[in-house]
């Protein structure tokens, strides 16, 4: 029976095993697509589809996780994410006006160059920009023992003074890798920052995602988004920058506060629909003494109070 | 298999079925072993005879057919199937009978399949006790906490033959879980997950086999539980707090008295 449908297989094609290939390195859960791509390479055993596979995945992976990514002088780091993306390999810093080259399949920054004019933002933009960045990295200073961050410019960068329309994007990003403790886990929040000068308003919309994983004889994954909405007005690069400052930090604690609630009724509510720690009867079930069940089942089906 | 195996264990528990499956395609030479390794979600067919679901696995399987438990026929059906012996086959119903009870009293609701054979190897006999439960707020899940939630408990166990009025069980039970709350303030929080462990015991014949092995399985499934609970789901939220403490944490300076309820 299981020779036929081995026979009946047909040898996978290097589109396919490439597709596959791919699969499994974008499920890499965060930081550990070098361990996957390890074993996956031993499963495949084919380099050249490995590393096609590779590198299309690793750049998607990268940016998809906003991966953080040290200068090789060491004098600061460059998130590669869609907002920092100058081509496939360039990544800006808008701190420190630096553009790092990123060798994706290696996750590592081999170079840098400063930044040219016109990858950098307007003075106007950049009054708003860098008062943003020192707020949002106090603040992130504050509440994140690991975290980074840095805010971009996604749209109008080039505007030169009022009367137009831009957009920033505050990137924040937490991580921490423990393999030795198989724990995983990563905190992302991406908060999309609309300057809209007719109206005098700043929209905020804000994505969190926090993933966490513990692999230790098991495989168990917690994948929690939270996405939510905010305004201000349109102030001075200061008074914005403080005035954000404060929407984010309302919401990510709030956020957080709403994840401990989450935890917390895990253990009588939530887990318990699934299964309980105790039966209905509370007490262990009673299996020297089955037979009581064929009988009261009979009486509850013939007294019509059967569930 | 070791690297497979690896790979098994950082996939997202609910990608666990496409993960098996591009497994088995890059490595047909090693799909027993696989399959044998690696637990998938539980399927399930309806009796058509007294319109009762039932689980489906590798032990009722027969070419493309399952065989029920409730009306011990092959669905769809087959012409020359494997059955138990009858005398396996009485322990069969009534396994499946107290089972019932057994999962009602703990889940209050799901499906629940039991399953015995021979087992040439030992002169004895192996039991598949299978359990799924959907607890989303459309299913069974009886408070409606739940946007999605699926357990799936697979307990195999090997009962040796009889030697002086002692048999060894050898009881693997794994558990796979997912559960999804949905709110618009707290957004989407899913945990999911697998966990597998056995546990042996040389047990006297007289309680019957059934007793022996449904303490065993209610033991070991509250241990799993309980671990799921506790360590895995604790570690998960340690690595949150880890990554983003609570503002109590941040401020170790705070009076604490002034914190005291």
């Amino acid at each position: 029976m299981a020779d036929a449908e081995e026979n009946e297989e047909i040898a996978l094609t290097d589109d396919q095993k490439f597709d596959i290939a791919k699969w499994f390195l974008l499920n890499s859960p965060p930081g550990e697509i070098q361990y996957v791509a390890k074993d996956l390479q031993s499963v495949l055993n084919d380099d050249n589809v490995y590393r096609r596979a590779a590198s299309e995945a690793f750049p998607l992976y990268n940016k998809s996780h906003v991966v953080c990514l040290q200068f090789p002088n060491r004098s600061g780091e460059v998130l590669v994410s869609s907002y920092s993306e100058l081509s496939e390999d360039e990544y800006l810093d808008p701190r420190t006006a630096q553009v790092g080259k990123v060798d994706h399949v290696r996750q590592i920054c081999t170079q840098i160059r400063p930044a040219r004019d016109e990858e950098l933002p307007s003075p106007y933009i950049e009054e708003y920009r860098s008062a943003l960045d020192v707020e949002i990295s106090k603040y992130v200073g504050e509440a994140y023992p690991k975290g980074v961050c840095s805010v971009y410019c996604t749209s109008g960068k080039d505007v030169e003074d009022y009367g137009s329309d831009f957009e920033l994007v505050a990137v924040i990003t937490a991580t921490r890798h423990s393999p030795q403790n198989f724990c995983n886990g990563s905190w992302g929040s991406i908060w999309n920052i609309e300057f809209k000068d007719e109206l005098q308003t700043v929209e905020v919309r804000g994505k969190v995602q926090v993933s966490a994983h513990y692999f230790e004889e098991g495989n168990v994954q917690l994948d929690a988004k939270h996405e939510c909405r905010d305004s201000t007005i349109f102030q001075s690069p200061e008074d914005s920058a403080e005035s954000l400052m404060n929407i984010i930090r309302h919401h990510e604690t709030e956020y957080l506060t709403s994840l401990q609630a989450s935890y917390s009724n895990l253990p009588d509510s939530t887990f318990k629909e699934l299964r309980r720690k105790l039966p209905v009867t509370r007490t262990l079930f009673p299996w020297h003494n089955t037979v009581q069940f064929s009988l009261t089942r009979d009486l509850t089906k013939e007294l019509g109070i059967e569930k | 298999m070791e690297a497979a195996m690896g790979l098994m264990r950082r996939m997202p528990p609910k990608h666990t079925e496409t993960a098996l499956s591009a497994l088995l395609s890059l490595l047909p030479d090693h799909s027993s072993d696989l399959l044998s390794q690696i637990d998938q979600p539980l399927q399930v067919l309806c009796d058509v005879d007294n319109a009762k679901e039932f689980i489906l696995c590798e032990y009722n399987r027969d070419a493309d057919s399952y065989r029920s438990p409730w009306s011990n026929k092959y669905h769809p059906p087959l012409e020359e199937g494997i059955y138990p012996s009858s005398e396996l086959r009485k322990l069969e119903i009534e396994a499946n009978e107290i089972f019932t009870v057994y999962r009602d009293q703990y889940y209050e609701g799901g499906i629940s399949s039991v399953y015995l054979w021979e087992d040439d190897d030992n002169e004895g006999f192996v039991a598949c006790f299978l359990i799924k439960k959907d607890g989303s707020k459309y299913a069974h899940g009886k408070r409606g906490y739940l946007h999605e939630g699926g357990w799936d408990a697979i307990h195999v166990i090997q009962v040796g033959p009889e030697v002086q009025g002692m048999a060894h069980y050898c009881l693997t039970s794994t558990i796979m879980l997912s559960l999804t709350t949905n709110g618009d303030t707290s957004g989407t929080f899913n945990l999911s997950g697998s966990i597998r462990r056995q546990m042996k015991a040389d047990l006297c014949v007289e309680d019957g086999h059934l007793c022996n092995m449904g303490k065993m399985i209610e033991e070991l499934e509250g241990k799993l539980r309980n671990q799921l609970d506790q360590v895995y789901f604790g570690k998960t939220k340690e690595m949150v707090c880890t990554l983003r403490p609570p503002s109590e944490l941040l401020l170790p300076m705070a009076l604490p008295e002034a914190r005291k309820p």
